[in-house]
């Protein structure tokens, strides 16, 4: 007798047990603790925070842990982990002007107020791998200095005052945070929702994007006005107090780019913006935002827009990782039923044609 | 660290208000997709989310929960819900079709003809039925706007004029209460019939997308066809081996490598319950492989 | 003025409390002119019906503006509004996702509320009624989705037009107005796509 296949049940609990137990490893190694996670692999933690859209460096070292080092599903485990928390309101905007600065680079001047400071980067240094590093290494205690007092102007609000750069737009308070967590997407999208979205996303697709456009594919024309990294205090307005409460320090990445100038007959040429801003240290992610930022204004900017990378519809909806994966990977599950539909069609189809072409010849022949 | 605790049945009070709302719209305009603020959840996206969502919105402690994918209780995503909301809500959970008040259901609508106390909860991957035609939804929600439909019409004639029939087979697009186009979900079309004047209210999630869509019970659903072509659901031209009925849509089980095959209901739950009458199929007496398949 | 602690008690409990209010709600409009009840134990400030305010707890919250006629517009449903649901209560009722009508004979006219936009007319408003009766008075013969057939309603319903008014439902769609009819704990739908029997509209 034919048995419908079952035993679904124990077979995923089965499935669990082993991915529980591959995840571990040789039980012969220590295992991972957090702290181990959140500082010496701190740079997949930042990802994972940047895209699971939740500044918390021990949960993300959790889920980094849990998900055995894959990212993506790590940055998965932090989104449906922050789905679930409450919302109490937006923070008040955090002033990247105020940071304090770990590292601040321009490309765009030879020297700065404040100065260039290269601060903790993978930047020239030569891409040897380093057997020290495999076991034991103690590095170097780092060079130290006075901390500087000097003011550290954004290199775009030193174009602002002269007004060689368009004017960024003026914070406005009271009005509502685009959230498109909470509130469906649609098109067309303003910037605050675009940012978002590209604050959230993949940071491979991101990058990919935002170098399509220095192959020509919506060309801008960027130069690296000033990214800088460093720590920027969160404060949130409490009502009951009736004043902002400071909630502590994140670390951020925050990327300007200097764009292609525009100008008409009744407007002064200017430079345009294209901005970038992560969590954590994340170099890569906000240069590629950047890009991507400037390319999606151009409607805005009365740009054609002809590239995948200005395409606000083609850009957001696909960026995210958690949503692209899933549906990629949806096409595991059983799709027996579409599938034998098909398979019936198709089969008929060929009959058809088989019976088509057979009868062709006498066709022929009568004629 | 912040130690994780979650809601009944999951979603936050502040989230089911907002899909609770969602889904009393689109009752109220059957078959239009209502945009959603759909959450993450602790499920992959694509992998039934949306339904999870709405089920999740409505599901109360009197319900009596049945979770099917392809037809079928035991594949493992069905599982994988069913244990889901049994360990979020603590509902009680069933395989009998009669007995369930809400059906959550991938791919297929049950056999047995559903009644008044039910809700069947469908989980949608691409709700735009307009979505293969027209990439964009900035042009697809104007199209509904308008009830311009012709680019479906003109998609389905030209499956005609190459194939000479509607190459269409599963989400086999209907029209809902004479005015939206709808997709279906991926059910297969022989299905389809099953959506017009059902006694049960229709929910469809999807989660991805974004949106939420509804039939309401005893409304209009048409699958769209041509005086010329009328519209036919397919069915595999041979009884269940294991109950012998002539009227259900059967999965096509491999037997062997030399061409071996049989077909058994695609609704393990219509199967059981027939055999349990005591309807036999060929296939029910004797070890499957032990026959010779032609 | 009543304080904060001297207000009506919300739903006993948040979330099966809503949920059940929700289903009632849900199978209202899924099944239009039946009569459905509101069992959940919710406290109503002065003015507000049981089943309205079960709805308002259930429906209402920051994301949903909320316009209120002068009947319920007094301080305290005002106030036990704010305090539960945090909605905001405002003046324009075409920025309304939902509506509370205390005083029917006095309902605006119905292209004052949002009727919703071709391409999204979701974005309408709710009208949630209060009725003197849904269970005797004028027999409304009703068809449309969700119902077999036609069903009849008996109710007794200011403006006594309403049905009337209601046939810009016909003419609009998909865009247009539902409305909820609460007398006490009773509930009944009309969803924009609900018709008079007869030809009446």
């Amino acid at each position: 007798m034919y048995v419908a296949v079952k035993g679904g049940e124990r077979a995923i609990e089965n499935a669990h047990r082993l991915l529980a137990h591959e995840r571990r490893g040789d039980r012969e190694v220590p295992e991972l603790t957090l702290a181990q996670i959140y500082e010496q692999l701190a740079l997949g933690v930042d990802r994972v925070m940047a895209e699971g859209s939740l500044y918390d460096r021990e949960l993300a070292a959790l889920a980094i842990k849990q998900a055995r080092g894959d990212l993506i599903e790590a940055i998965f485990l932090v989104r449906a982990f922050r789905a679930t928390l409450p919302r109490f309101g937006a923070t008040e905007p955090v002033d990247t002007g105020r940071m304090q600065i770990r590292r601040r680079i321009s490309s765009t001047f030879k020297d700065i107020p404040g100065g260039q400071i290269l601060g903790p980067t993978f930047d020239y240094t030569h891409r040897l791998l380093d057997p020290q590093l495999a076991e034991g290494f103690v590095p170097e205690v780092p060079a130290t200095g006075e901390v500087s007092e000097a003011e550290m102007p954004r290199v775009t609000d030193i174009l602002g005052r002269d007004g060689l750069i368009e004017p960024s737009p003026q914070a406005e308070p009271d009005a509502p945070v685009g959230d498109l967590t909470r509130e469906p997407l649609s098109f067309p999208a303003d910037r605050d929702l675009r940012l978002q979205n590209l604050a959230r996303a993949d940071e491979g697709f991101l990058l990919a994007l935002g170098y399509s456009t220095q192959r020509g594919y919506g060309r801008n024309h960027p130069f690296a006005g000033e990214i800088r990294f460093g720590e920027v205090e969160v404060e949130f307005f409490a009502e009951d107090a009736g004043f902002a409460v400071p909630l502590g320090a994140i670390a951020l990445t925050e990327c300007q780019m200097v764009n292609q100038f525009k100008g008409s007959a009744t407007e002064a040429p200017c430079f345009t913006r294209g901005y970038g801003l992560a969590f954590g240290q994340s170099e890569r992610k906000t240069m590629s935002m950047a890009l991507v930022d400037r390319s999606l204004r151009a409607r805005e900017l009365g740009e054609e827009v002809r590239a995948p990378a200005q395409d606000e519809e083609f850009v957001m909806s696909h960026s995210d990782n958690v949503q692209a994966t899933g549906f990629v990977e949806h096409l595991k599950l059983p799709h027996y039923v579409d599938f034998q539909s098909e398979l019936g069609l198709l089969r008929r189809l060929r009959q058809e044609f088989a019976e088509a072409n057979a009868s062709e010849p006498l066709q022929e022949a009568a004629e | 660290m912040n130690a994780p605790s979650y809601n009944f049945a999951y979603l936050d009070e502040q989230t089911k208000r907002m899909i609770r709302r969602a889904i009393l719209k689109a009752i109220a305009i059957p078959g239009y997709q209502v945009p959603f603020a759909s959450r993450e959840m602790p499920m992959p996206y694509g992998w039934g989310t949306g339904g999870v969502q709405v089920t999740a919105a409505i599901l109360g402690p009197d319900d009596i929960l049945k979770v099917i994918d392809q037809g079928s209780d035991d594949t493992t995503n069905a599982i994988s819900i069913r244990k889901f909301f049994g360990k979020t809500a603590g509902v009680a959970t069933t395989t009998l079709t009669m007995e369930a008040t809400v059906i959550q259901t991938r791919h297929r609508i049950p056999e047995a003809p559903l009644h008044e106390g039910q809700v069947l909860v469908y989980q949608v991957p691409i709700p735009e039925p307009l979505r293969f035609l027209e990439p964009r939804e900035t042009e697809t929600r104007r199209m509904h706007a308008l009830a311009e439909y012709g680019l479906m019409h003109v998609k389905l004639y030209e499956d005609i004029a190459r194939f000479g029939h509607i190459a269409t087979s599963y989400a086999y697009p209907v029209k809902v209460n004479a005015r939206y186009v709808m997709d279906p979900s991926p059910t297969p079309k022989f299905d389809n019939p099953k959506m017009d004047n059902c006694a049960a209210l229709q929910l469809f999630g999807a989660g991805r997308e974004k949106r939420i869509y509804a039939i309401p019970p005893y409304t209009t659903v048409v699958s769209l066809d041509f005086e010329d072509h009328p519209f036919k659901p397919y069915r595999f031209d041979a009884p269940c081996a294991l109950c012998g009925a002539e009227n259900s849509y059967l999965d096509e089980i491999v037997t062997d490598d030399k061409g071996g095959r049989m077909f058994v209901c695609s609704d393990t739950d219509y199967c059981e319950q027939r055999q349990a009458e005591g309807h036999r199929g060929r296939e029910s007496a004797a070890p499957h492989k032990e026959r010779a398949h032609v | 003025m009543t304080t904060v602690a001297e207000l009506p008690p919300g739903f006993s409990d948040k979330v099966l409390s809503a949920q059940s209010t929700f289903r009632s709600v849900m199978d209202a409009l899924a099944r239009p002119g039946t009569v459905q009840r509101i069992a959940a134990s919710a406290g109503a400030p002065e003015g507000m019906m049981h089943g309205t305010a079960a709805i308002a707890l259930m429906l209402f919250d920051h994301d949903t503006p909320i316009w209120l006629d002068g009947a319920i517009s007094t301080s305290d449903a005002a106030k036990w509004l704010k305090f539960h649901t945090g909605a905001p209560i405002i003046d324009h009722p075409a920025m309304a996702g939902f509506a509370l009508i205390g005083d029917p004979k006095n309902l605006p006219a119905l292209d004052r509320f949002a009727l919703g936009s071709s391409e999204y007319p979701d974005r309408s408003t709710t009208l949630i009624l209060q009725v003197d009766s849904l269970s005797r008075g004028t027999a409304y013969e009703l068809h449309g989705p969700g119902i077999d057939g036609s069903t009849l309603l008996t109710a007794s319903i200011e403006p006594h037009d309403l049905f009337d008014r209601l046939a810009v439902n016909a003419t609009l769609f998909p865009r247009g107005i539902d409305v909820v009819l609460v007398d006490g704990s009773s509930i009944v739908a009309i969803p924009r796509t609900t018709r008079l029997v007869h030809g009446k509209n």
